[in-house]
């Protein structure tokens, strides 16, 4: 009985000083820096189509030149104090994918080139594409079943 | 106006993961599965493509564009390939992201060296 209440009064002491997340402060610098990546890419796009580039081509160019620059700062170590204050604003668009292949392969290149940096790549990229590539070979079989 | 849009959608994609962050015990590998998933679904029942068309990259640049892209390119291809499409349709659809991001990623990885964190 004692303890239970000694246990208790410490949770009460321990969560003063525990910090809240502040969803709504977080959720506001997702909003805003994924917005402007997404506004970002458009206006390249729209550069390059005005410059007579086709449309699929020009969407194809801007998400290379995202995952590029986000893999690049992925290698200076700033990406990560980026994603720090972004959250969900840099780690939603693809360049949190181009980030997670980087990161991984980076860390254990010691291991190697082959079981190393060259397994480690898809580490969560894996995944990722094991399940949107299985997903997208149900959905065919099932379009064309229904097309047929 | 494009502008307007491309901009919430976008940042509204963005704040779903950051609020999946947040609230949720997922780690950031199985947010990502789940968006891409989550949008090759949406693109299988129809849902995605008028968001396309709406918010432009604000629905492409985010995660669920790439599963958008996936199961888009399975349906087109089976339109014109039949069943064989099914197969090829979506790796061919984002073949060059998927090129691009390894050997760019590979490179970079061999190149630097990781920061320690301050």
């Amino acid at each position: 009985m004692f303890s239970n209440e000694k246990a208790k009064s410490y949770e009460q002491y321990v969560s003063q000083f525990t910090p809240k997340p502040k969803y709504f402060y977080n959720a506001v610098k997702a909003f805003v820096i994924g917005g402007l990546i997404c506004m970002a890419a458009y206006y390249v796009q729209s550069i390059l189509i005005e410059k007579g580039m086709g449309k699929g081509d020009a969407g194809t160019i801007v998400t290379i030149l995202l995952i590029c620059t986000a893999q690049l700062l992925t290698g200076f170590g700033w990406f990560d104090s980026i994603a720090k204050f972004a959250g969900g604003g840099v780690i939603v668009p693809i360049t949190g994918f181009a980030n997670s292949m980087v990161s991984p392969a980076m860390e254990f290149k010691k291991e190697g080139l082959v079981l190393g940096a060259g397994s480690k790549l898809f580490t969560i990229a894996g995944p990722v594409l094991v399940w949107g590539i299985s997903t997208s070979v149900v959905i065919g079989i099932i379009y064309w079943l229904l097309t047929k | 106006m494009d502008y307007f849009w491309t901009f919430l959608i976008g940042g509204v994609i963005c704040l779903i993961g950051q609020i999946l962050i947040d609230t949720t015990k997922l780690t950031p590998p199985r947010i990502l599965v789940i968006f891409v998933v989550a949008g090759a679904l949406f693109t299988g029942l129809g849902l995605y493509q008028p968001l396309v068309e709406l918010g432009k990259n604000g629905a492409t640049v985010p995660l669920p564009g790439f599963g958008y892209l996936l199961a888009k390119g399975a349906m087109d291809a089976v339109r014109e390939d039949g069943f064989m499409g099914a197969l090829t349709g979506g790796i061919k659809n984002s073949a060059a992201g998927i090129a691009a991001a390894i050997t760019f990623g590979y490179i970079v990885a061999l190149i630097f060296t990781p920061k320690s964190i301050r």
